[in-house]
């Protein structure tokens, strides 16, 4: 069941590639960036008119300056500052993502490594993970609930923009506006999504960090993986896992 | 009457009096203690969100004049996205929210009346005819009712019905140079901002004198305030007594504290 490591050397440079490409490792590091930025912003944007009474955010965590010198010199705690913070990274997080999901889908890179996703491997990824039985021998290929989280994330960050828009243009982009129901209501889609991207954040860091090579392969662009030559239907990593056997 | 769906404090966290900000200059040094003790503590329990929150808006370094240009570069963009015959969603009487939430500059005990009968709206700037005008000269021309959207760049919103003159049909009345970039405006409270030229001209922007069909109260800008469906509340000057229409940069009371300035909806 193990998926194993690719040992066989590669033919000739021309035929393999890394795991993670340049471009790809860039915007992974860009992203990395900009996410914080934007939940920091966020969250100090949030504590202006809080959605939930029982929830506030430390000013030690979020964005916008130094609230005591702002109180003092501007007369809000560092609203203006995370407002700023807020729409200079919005440019950078819409403008990376859209490279990442065109990158993506040019090179077939979302086809080989997030599809198929299907039922069964859902399940046997889950038992093998509550087992501690879950193999990183190969990190080149993502098993079911990897893939999974990522196209997860991917909608989560596709929504969260949608909500940040009909946010900040509820009057131009009044019909996206009214998917959200009302003003409030896409308020709270952006809150939820924000939700959903911190516990991404927190699963996604705390196994990395548990697996450091991913995080290595992150940076240095991991194995090397054979090219395909032209688009496959099946998982590319099927034929490897056939020939290393246990 | 109905009461507002909010409450009337803007957040459960802040204080409901402006700070004192005369303490603050007192114990500056002591203050400035407590800052770089806070940033040792949040050094050592997360080391890059720390960093970021280091550069304050009133830091003049490179950072803030990256944020301030990006702010700029944001009003170009907002101006491209702002389309002068895009109406913004309007709404039934029934979802009227009267009164509406109160916000601004000033506590609302600490607001001085204006006085209708001597008030005066003042002209200057690239306008023909700068004679002021008085409430009574106002009320004559034609009345337009607008039940909008009011958003605050807190986060909060509620639904407004206002009523006055069509800012457009007054700026052609006095002769204002409609190719000029900005309409500025003074109040009688010293809070002071601008627009651009597009959105004064936009069919929803009203200088308003009613709201829910009885003259505006003291809080909410009597005798005359700007009302836009297209910008968020603060853009929105209450209490207005001067309307200067120019090509040089007004600025804003909350733009020259670091909000943007376009801040179009």
């Amino acid at each position: 069941m193990d998926s194993k490591t690719v040992t066989a050397p590669p033919a000739s440079a021309a035929k393999t590639r890394q795991m993670h490409p340049l471009p790809l490792r860039i915007m992974h590091w860009t992203n990395a960036v900009v996410i914080v930025i934007m939940i920091g912003s966020g969250w100090r944007i949030y504590n202006d008119e809080p959605l939930f009474g029982f929830l506030f955010f430390s000013e030690t965590f979020s964005l916008g300056g130094d609230p005591i010198r702002s109180l003092q010199l501007h007369g809000n705690a560092g609203y203006a500052g995370a407002e700023q913070w807020h729409f200079f990274g919005m440019w950078i997080l819409v403008l990376n993502g859209l490279a990442y999901l065109a990158y993506g889908a040019i090179t077939g890179r979302f086809r080989r490594m997030l599809w198929p996703i299907r039922p069964t491997e859902v399940i046997a990824t889950l038992r093998d993970a509550l087992r501690f039985h879950l193999s990183h021998q190969d990190l080149t290929v993502y098993n079911a609930v990897q893939k999974l989280l990522y196209i997860g994330i991917i909608a989560a960050v596709f929504i969260e923009v949608l909500a940040g828009l009909a946010i900040w243009k509820p009057v131009q982009f009044s019909n996206l506006a009214m998917l959200f129901y009302s003003f409030q209501g896409a308020r709270y889609v952006h809150f939820f999504g924000m939700v959903a991207i911190v516990l991404f954040l927190i699963v996604h860091v705390t196994l990395a960090l548990l697996v450091p090579k991913t995080l290595v392969a992150m940076v240095t662009g991991g194995p090397q993986v054979e090219k395909e030559t032209k688009p496959i239907m099946a998982p590319v990593h099927s034929a490897f896992a056939a020939n290393t056997g246990e | 009457m109905k009461m507002s769906i909010r409450p009337p404090s803007p957040s459960r966290f802040r204080p409901t009096k402006a700070i004192d900000q005369s303490v603050l200059a007192d114990n500056k040094a002591l203050l400035e203690k407590i800052d770089r003790r806070g940033i040792l503590r949040g050094t050592l329990s997360l080391g890059a969100l720390t960093f970021l929150t280091g550069c304050d808006i009133t830091n003049e370094g490179a950072v803030q004049s990256v944020l301030t240009a990006v702010s700029s570069w944001n009003d170009g963009a907002q101006a491209l996205l702002f389309s002068q015959t895009h109406l913004a969603p309007t709404f039934t009487e029934a979802e009227v929210v009267n009164p509406p939430r109160y916000n601004g500059a000033l506590d609302v005990e600490d607001i001085k009346p204006v006085d209708g009968k001597t008030w005066k709206l003042e002209l200057a700037g690239l306008i023909g005819d700068k004679k002021p005008w008085t409430a009574q000269q106002l009320a004559t021309l034609p009345e337009q009712e607008v039940i909008i959207r009011h958003v605050c760049v807190e986060g909060w919103d509620y639904i407004g019905q206002w009523e006055g003159v069509n800012f457009r049909t007054f700026l052609e009345k006095v002769g204002a140079d409609l190719r000029a970039k900005y309409v500025s405006f003074r109040c009688a409270d010293d809070y002071y901002g601008s627009i651009d030229m597009a959105t004064a001209l936009h069919p929803q922007t009203i200088l308003a004198t009613k709201y829910a069909k009885s003259t505006i109260t003291d809080p909410f800008g009597y005798p005359l305030r700007l009302r836009t469906a297209t910008k968020l509340g603060f853009k929105n000057p209450k209490w207005i007594t001067a309307i200067e229409v120019t090509n040089e940069y007004p600025g804003g009371y909350w733009e020259d504290r670091g909000y943007n300035w376009f801040s179009g909806m």
